[in-house]
């Protein structure tokens, strides 16, 4: 009965992919969660009654910001190969960003043990340990979360899995990688930068 | 005979159990969004029994009926369950059921994730009352949370709430919005890439623009509260300090984080009411909806005003003059959207041929009780005014005007209305308006009174009273009214059982109405639509019936 | 209505009563809002409800009207700005007053769950019963609160006077009243504290000024104890003495210097007992110090075990301290 509702069936009606609108969402809902963690930092600078202040524990990571910033370029150049199709290149540029992305939680990793054992900084120290290992934690456990996706598809395509239909998904997991590096910049601006 | 009868037992029973399965795993919208709603009205049985305890308790001064601690447990559970496992499950059920079927889509966008946002908060709802059993804990100390529903720091802290009752309920309320942001993309995703051909977001119908305002609202108003739930879970457990005043941490900072979620989400629970009421109202007074770019402008407004405007539950902190001019004036600039609305909703009736069936029989007290919601608020916004009333009986009122008046009835219209389209069968007009009019008196009774203690000084919480307050009478009178509300709920509850195998049949169309969900048969197939429909306008069925005069001539 | 003691209209101090006026005009403007907007409504069902006699065709579609929307945007528009300019004003009538030189000081601790009350300007220690003395509108004497947390949040409120204000941990908060005329007001925490939180009353007794002076007098630390002659009396204080009384409770005069609990020192000049759980009498303070959770369950304070003999003798005590 419904056919007459039907007019003229419109030609060139689009829409946009449902993939790259949940990430979108996705990405936004994210970004509310930092912004309180942030707030709660930036909040709470310099309110701690006792040590060690970002000052005496804090320095750099230089080495991990370049790490993870430059592992967004290898995944742009990744997609950008796989649009193409090509598929050796795409692993290699894939595999870099993978290795990129470990390298940072190492230094991260690296950092903490240090802020632990020679700084004496836990969480439960003062409201700079709070603060800061819930929020640069939170933004590890999206690199970590990052990873394993990225590790789970250099793995499909090592096995041959991969194909150029597949693009679409493998962009939208691009997208998280790019937001994961975007708060990475705010991290590390508000933590090492302002907060220092 | 014997062993025939053993073997139609049997297979009845694998017959139940098969059925068990496709429900459980589903992912069909339609299956998900009746689930999401039986569930909710699970827990509003829940929640309302809690309510009638607590009135019970109230009914007279220096009543010992209830315990202090459990008093404080019974506010605790009937304000978490109402918000996060009734208001939620009930907007996103009726959002999972009918954004598909009314753009001309098959399924969501993402129907798996559907399923596990579903289980998501279905598990929430369980951990909520499984602390009733398992919170006791290394301290015997409470078995289930009291800490009120906006748990102000540090009463959640370890020292003053000893077990784990608060830890079921952060994780409950942590699940749950894990639950609410997968819907809420769901709920975006689908109707931006899943509409039917013609269907450009100008022709959307007003509930579809509705939900996608609620979903940005659930997208950046319930992370927050996530955040404030790990910090709050850090504190407990790794003896972290956000929420520590004794390490120099801030109370108020979680006050903060709390009503940056708490304001968005008493609109995110308003919103679908406001939905349900512009596709229900346009239909029973049989004109198109009154200035439909307006109401959607004033929605989106509303979401925009909604998120600066938290603070307002907090005038009583201590906060500079500036920050509450501030909030205050933010508030007071919703009125101005929030009039357009009930405007627009007159307007549609204007001129029309008002059907006075139950669904808008609620619809109308619908306009009313949001009309004294807003105006209330109105009061609330007033700063030395609100210093007055906020924390009283006043406030309780009036947000049972927005939770109950408003979203509530709006509800039970969309019950009335939707009903034959899932099950096919109509329900039953004459019980129908029984529970209208026992809710309504019921209603006001509680509610409409309730304001009173409050300007008489009656704080809210408090497990009892003294007498000579001039708060007797009134209690007796808003228990009273409790009990006429619950006397409504039981008359809805009969009619949805009876008619769902004695209703009239309903057949496709049974209101004449104009969206798509009435052109496909009641209950719909499981692809919704045999042919994808194309739409010209946003009433594509009053095209269908009027193709002499047809909307898109005008739009 | 007239048997209110806490109605908010009913004021008898500055900010209350201010705000009481202002409560009053926006009531005036939202009910007036309220008969239009509710009017059309019920004009709009009545009159265009469909009647037994409808042909069945449809009514004219009409899908909005520009100068409508308008009319009922700008309309809003104005009555908010009304709301706003007004209440701005009341605010900054109540939040930007500084404190006069005269003005009496008031640290108010909120505990779960009683009031401890401090006057450091007079040196006086007190619990859960605010003495103030009465303000002259015309050289006004009013009094100023700080208010300070031991523990969670809690409001003070007291709708006579003024509308509420948190106390809150790790945070000062200040408000001010100004009463009129003299009398007892009531009032109690507004803001959920955990289990005892509607026991948790405050009364306010506003004096006359040399009425509020002699209680003042009445009222200073370290008046010393009147030495009894009973023995009842010096065996009660043993007790209090001698018993984990004192770990919590102070008394002037005794090694009891406790600050976890009320400040017992004037204990006899109060009405009320647990923070307005029980009147005050030898009877209530028995049965308080036997189980305090029989009158307030929930209390931090605990049965001490002690045996009847041990409890009169310190009601006798306790009796003393006036």
């Amino acid at each position: 009965m419904n056919q007459a509702a039907v007019v003229a069936g419109e030609a060139g009606w689009e829409l946009p992919s449902r993939n790259r609108v949940g990430m979108v969402c996705f990405i936004v809902a994210e970004s509310a969660m930092f912004v309180i963690f942030v707030v709660a930092y930036l909040f709470y600078l310099g309110k701690s009654p006792y040590g060690p202040t970002p000052e005496q524990a804090l320095s750099l990571p230089v080495a991990n910001t370049i790490c993870l910033l430059s592992s967004s370029g290898t995944i742009a150049w990744a997609v950008r190969a796989l649009r193409r199709g090509r598929l050796a290149t795409f692993a290699v540029a894939w595999g870099a960003t993978a290795a990129l992305g470990a390298l940072f939680l190492a230094g991260t990793g690296r950092e903490w043990a240090r802020l632990v054992h020679h700084e004496r900084l836990t969480p439960a120290t003062n409201l700079f340990g709070t603060t800061y290992y819930s929020l640069v934690g939170l933004h590890a456990f999206h690199v970590t979360v990052g990873l394993v996706l990225l590790t789970t598809v250099l793995m499909l395509t090592l096995f041959g899995k991969l194909h150029r239909r597949y693009t679409e998904h493998v962009e939208v997991l691009a997208l998280y990688w790019h937001f994961v590096d975007c708060v990475w910049i705010v991290v590390f601006s508000v933590v090492y930068v302002i907060g220092r | 005979m014997t062993g025939e009868a053993a073997v139609t037992t049997r297979e009845v029973e694998a017959r139940f159990w098969q059925r068990l399965h496709e429900w459980i795993v589903t992912v069909d919208h339609k299956r998900l969004g009746v689930m999401y709603v039986l569930y909710a009205l699970l827990f509003l049985l829940i929640g309302g029994s809690e309510a009638l305890l607590i009135r019970l308790q109230l009914v007279a001064p220096h009543n010992t009926l209830l315990a202090p601690q459990t008093f404080n447990r019974l506010f605790t559970l009937h304000g978490t369950t109402m918000v996060f496992f009734v208001g939620m499950p009930l907007i996103f059920g009726f959002a999972n059921y009918l954004v598909p079927l009314m753009i001309g889509a098959r399924d969501m966008a993402f129907p798996r994730l559907n399923a596990f946002s579903f289980w998501m908060s279905a598990f929430a709802g369980l951990l909520l009352y499984f602390s009733f059993l398992g919170a006791e804990g290394l301290y015997g100390a409470g078995s289930a949370p009291d800490v009120g529903w906006f748990a102000y720091a540090p009463l959640t802290s370890r020292a003053f709430s000893r077990g784990h009752s608060t830890d079921y309920w952060i994780l409950s309320i942590f699940l749950s919005g894990v639950g609410s942001i997968g819907t809420a993309v769901n709920i975006i995703t689908t109707v931006l890439s899943r509409r039917c051909p013609g269907m450009t977001l100008g022709k959307l119908p007003l509930l579809c623009w509705f939900y996608v305002v609620d979903s940005v609202l659930v997208l950046v108003g319930v992370p927050p509260l996530a955040a404030a739930q790990l910090m709050l879970l850090a504190d407990r457990f790794l003896g972290a300090h956000f929420f520590d005043t004794q390490a120099g941490g801030s109370a108020v900072l979680w006050q903060h984080f709390f009503w940056i979620f708490g304001h968005p989400e008493v609109y995110i629970l308003m919103i679908p009411g406001w939905a349900f009421a512009s596709e229900i109202i346009p239909v029973f007074s049989r004109k198109a909806i009154f200035g439909y770019p307006v109401l959607v402008g004033a929605v989106i407004a509303i979401g925009f005003v909604s998120l600066s405007v938290w603070a307002h539950h907090m005038f009583a902190v201590g906060m500079s003059m500036t920050a509450n001019t501030f909030f205050m004036v933010a508030t007071l600039l919703v009125g101005i959207p929030t009039g357009i609305k009930i405007f627009n909703w007159i307007g549609t009736m204007w001129g029309g041929k008002i059907r006075l069936a139950t669904p808008m029989l609620f619809c109308i007290a619908f306009i009313g009780q949001f009309l004294i919601a807003g105006l209330t608020g109105i009061m609330l916004a007033a700063v030395p005014f609100n210093w007055q009333l906020t924390d009283s009986t006043f406030v309780v009122a009036h947000f049972h005007f927005m939770l109950v008046g408003s979203l509530l009835f709006t509800v039970f219209a969309a019950f009335y209305y939707w009903f034959p389209k899932v099950t096919g069968r109509m329900l039953d007009e004459k019980l129908g308006k029984l529970h209208f009019w026992l809710f309504l008196v019921g209603f006001h009774l509680t509610f409409t009174v309730m304001h009173i203690p409050g300007l008489l000084g009656m704080p809210r919480r408090i497990y009892t009273y003294e007498p000579g307050r001039g708060w007797e009478t009134l209690n007796l009178v808003i228990t009273i009214g409790a009990f006429f509300q619950a006397a409504g709920v039981a008359c809805f509850l009969v009619n949805l059982v009876r008619s769902l195998h004695k209703g009239k049949l309903a057949g496709p169309d049974p209101w004449d109405a104009w969206t798509l969900e009435w052109s496909t048969s009641s209950p719909p197939p499981e692809y919704n639509f045999a042919v994808v429909p194309t739409v010209r306008s946003r009433r594509p069925l009053w095209d269908l019936k009027h193709p002499e005069d047809p909307d898109w001539v005008y739009e | 209505m007239g048997d209110a003691p806490a109605n908010i209209f009913a004021a008898v101090s500055a900010p209350a009563s201010r705000t009481s006026e202002l409560s009053l005009f926006v009531l005036a403007v939202t009910g007036a809002i309220f008969f239009v907007v509710f009017g059309l409504t019920i004009v709009a069902v009545v009159r265009f409800r469909r009647r037994d006699t409808d042909d069945g065709r449809e009514p004219p579609q009409v899908y909005g009207s520009n100068q409508l929307e308008t009319a009922w945007t700008v309309v809003p528009v104005l009555i908010v700005l009304v709301l706003a300019l007004t209440t701005a004003r009341v605010i900054q009538s109540i939040q930007g007053v500084t404190r006069p030189a005269n003005a009496i000081d008031v640290i108010v601790i909120g505990h779960q769950w009683w009031w401890e009350l401090r006057y450091p300007g007079l040196g006086i220690v007190t619990a859960n019963e605010l003495h103030v003395p009465v303000s002259d509108p015309l050289a006004p004497t009013p009094t100023w609160l700080t208010l300070l947390s031991a523990d969670v949040a809690h409001s003070f409120w007291v709708p006579r006077l003024a509308g509420k204000t948190d106390l809150i941990p790790n945070r000062v908060n200040h408000m001010w009243i100004a009463p009129t005329a003299p009398g007892v007001y009531v009032g109690q925490c507004a803001e959920y504290c955990g289990t005892q939180h509607a026991k948790m009353l405050l009364r306010v007794y506003v004096h006359p000024r040399d009425e509020f002076e002699r209680w003042a007098q009445a009222q200073r630390q370290g008046d010393p104890q009147v030495p009894s002659e009973l023995d009842a009396v010096v065996a009660g204080r043993r007790v209090f003495e001698s018993n984990a009384c004192i770990n919590c409770h102070s008394v002037a005069g005794t090694v009891g210097n406790g600050r976890y609990g009320p400040d017992l020192t004037h204990l006899m000049s109060r009405a009320t007992l647990a923070a307005g759980a029980a009147p005050l009498s030898p009877e209530t303070l028995r049965a308080w110090i036997r189980d305090p959770n029989g009158i307030k369950p929930g209390a931090h304070m605990p049965a001490m075990k002690l045996t009847e003999q041990q409890i009169d003798q310190l009601v006798q005590f306790l009796l003393t301290l006036h």
